[in-house]
């Protein structure tokens, strides 16, 4: 049997493994287990208890953090999703030219441009806005969120759209599909897997975001990521163990559900 | 005045590129579809054949000329209004839908009541024997099965054309014959004007009512199986259309359509001379393999060529000689139909006579 090379069977290359996944997942565990500490310490275990959950849902910050990060999420992944698609199809349903590239890259820069830069720049920008308008609603974030989100529903969305075979448009066109329905029939059902991993990966994102929410959130517009970062500074209580323990959790499921959809439509 | 034309191509370019790199895939072509014809365009991958399918089907528009369906400029019209539908090489298949939805997909696009598009679609399961797989997504049926249903999504919108592009090609050889078979019935049965890509020429003469044979984006020659393969135009379709010789030679006279050709190799031969053709001087005449036949070289009456045999490949119905010719240069091919329990009459390296056929010789055009 020809010998091709293969990693596994490399000296210590599962020493190598397990040390990885341990570096990863231990101080996971660990926050996880404190969470369930009947004690106020976060290095002694004095007993099993769901105190700490009950404190965290009795929490009205909490609560209201909670809701205002899914709410600018679901809000920021849909028109994100939505852009993001358009984009894709726009870059991938024409003949090579010049300065396509150049277009990839403006898409995808926000990956590229340190998160910091952004948020400075927002912060300075919408400050003005918000002198001139007087508005000082949840839009600042979204439009943020939107902004960062775009990339990363958009590379899911081309990729998609890159493996989809172009004769089937043509074939919707001449079965008398005009280019609309050729669009809604064809094109769409089989870029939805697509298209949903762009708005799971675009939500989990815009959920998981500290840095420009932090910078561009007026008073009172906190998400639960930057109301975490707010109390640890103070105090911290096997309260913020549970809440992380939640939020792991919320994200499993997004990223469970998003799997279990798309495979079955493969 | 004689039936409208089903397609008429006339003076069509594409012209892909621009400048120096300009490259005209169809040249300034013009030929003309009859109504319920199966009509070919063969030619080697190239040869614009598929371009032209594609300006048909309005993939592509062309650079200049018209296209006329049914006598109605079609040339301009997006692929979604014209009545014609196509059978893509690679089937297209929408991998989302079952077979009943793909071969529904026509109608209901253009907006047929849902029990005339059940119903159609039923109908046109029936034609190409595919009831039992309905309600099968495609990528659970076989690549025969797929071809079906590929040709029973692109009949029934009841298209006034039907375009195969090379279809065939995927399938294996028994599949294939099969489905040659299958495709002339459906095309009596629905009575549908067919046009068919290949570049297989066998497919093209066993199929066809009238083939045109392509080369670099021109056309030329259009007419049925037997005059392509009989009388071809030129040097080309001959080289192109099954196995073929070339012998050069002289004319020394012309009698009714008769030439006497003198050839180095294999003397003085009588070859038919096409008609509106005036034949002299130097000319190429053309001999089919299977027009002529070995023998003993010293058998005065009957050889006409001697030379030594370099070659013997057996096909099974028939076997293939190449003798190289007493001028030591030219290699000369012929086939032979094996008869049951007989051996070869000649071996590799024999000295053999070439007995040619009665009017086997025909005078190539230029």
């Amino acid at each position: 049997m020809a010998r091709t090379f293969s990693i596994r069977r490399q000296r210590g290359f599962t020493t190598i493994a397990m040390i990885c996944f341990f570096a990863l997942y231990l101080p996971i565990a660990v926050l996880v287990f404190y969470a369930f500490n009947s004690g106020e310490s976060l290095a002694a275990f004095e007993g099993f208890s769901l105190r700490w959950f009950a404190k965290a849902f009795e929490n009205q910050q909490v609560i209201d953090a909670s809701l205002r990060s899914l709410q600018i999420a679901a809000v920021a992944a849909t028109i994100a999703t939505i852009a993001a698609t358009m984009a894709a199809l726009a870059t991938t349903r024409t003949d090579a030219y010049r300065g396509l590239t150049l277009k990839y890259a403006f898409i995808n820069q926000p990956l590229m441009i340190p998160e910091i830069v952004t948020a400075v720049a927002l912060l300075i920008f919408f400050a003005r806005i918000k002198i001139w308008t007087g508005y000082s609603g949840l839009g600042y974030l979204i439009a943020a969120h939107t902004a960062f989100c775009i990339p990363f529903a958009y590379l899911p969305i081309r990729a998609r759209l890159e493996n989809m075979d172009l004769t089937l448009e043509k074939a919707a066109a001449d079965l008398y599909a005009t280019p609309w329905k050729a669009f809604r029939y064809v094109t769409l059902p089989l870029l939805w897997p697509g298209v949903l991993a762009g708005f799971m990966l675009a939500f989990v994102i815009s959920l998981d975001d500290v840095v420009i929410t932090e910078f561009v959130k007026s008073a009172g517009q906190d998400t639960l990521p930057t109301y975490m970062l707010g109390q640890i500074r103070r105090t911290i209580t096997p309260e913020m163990n549970a809440i992380s323990a939640l939020f792991l959790f919320l994200s499993i499921c997004v990223v469970t559900v998003f799997f279990v959809v798309n495979r079955k439509r493969v | 005045m004689a039936e409208l034309n089903a397609v008429e191509i006339r003076h069509v370019s594409k012209i892909f590129g621009f400048g120096e790199f300009a490259f005209a895939a169809v040249d300034n072509t013009s030929v003309s579809i009859r109504q319920n014809e199966f009509f070919t365009l063969l030619g080697p991958s190239g040869c614009g054949k598929t371009t032209l399918l594609r300006l048909i089907a309005g993939f592509e528009y062309p650079t200049s000329g018209e296209i006329m369906l049914n006598g109605e400029n079609i040339a301009a019209m997006p692929p979604f209004k014209r009545p014609i539908n196509t059978v893509f090489q690679s089937y297209a298949l929408f991998p989302h839908m079952t077979v009943a939805e793909n071969i529904g997909f026509g109608l209901t696009m253009l907006g047929k009541p849902k029990q005339e598009v059940k119903d159609r679609v039923d109908a046109m399961l029936k034609l190409v024997r595919m009831e039992a797989l309905a309600g099968r997504r495609t990528s659970q049926i076989s690549g025969g099965q797929q071809q079906r249903v590929a040709l029973a999504r692109a009949l029934a919108p009841q298209p006034k054309v039907l375009l195969l592009d090379e279809p065939l090609s995927a399938l294996d050889y028994k599949l294939r014959k099969d489905m040659q078979i299958e495709l002339k019935r459906l095309q009596a049965e629905t009575g549908i004007t067919f046009i068919f890509v290949t570049h297989d020429q066998e497919e093209a003469l066993t199929m066809s009512d009238r083939i045109a044979v392509m080369s670099s984006g021109k056309i030329l020659q259009v007419g049925n199986p037997r005059e392509i393969y009989d009388a071809p135009a030129d040097r080309f379709v001959a080289d192109f259309i099954g196995e073929t010789n070339f012998l050069k030679g002289r004319i020394s006279s012309v009698t009714d359509g008769i030439a006497d050709v003198d050839t180095p190799v294999a003397g003085r031969i009588s070859a038919t001379v096409p008609r509106d053709f005036h034949a002299e001087g130097e000319v190429t005449v053309v001999l089919r393999p299977e027009h002529a036949t070995l023998c003993q070289p010293d058998r005065a009456d009957a050889s006409q060529m001697t030379g030594t045999l370099e070659n013997v490949v057996y096909f099974g119905t028939d076997t293939h000689y190449h003798v190289r010719l007493s001028d030591g240069e030219t290699l000369f091919t012929l086939r032979e139909q094996n008869k049951p329990l007989q051996s070869a009459r000649f071996a590799q390296g024999d000295r053999v006579g070439i007995a040619l056929e009665a009017n086997a010789a025909r005078v190539l055009r230029n």
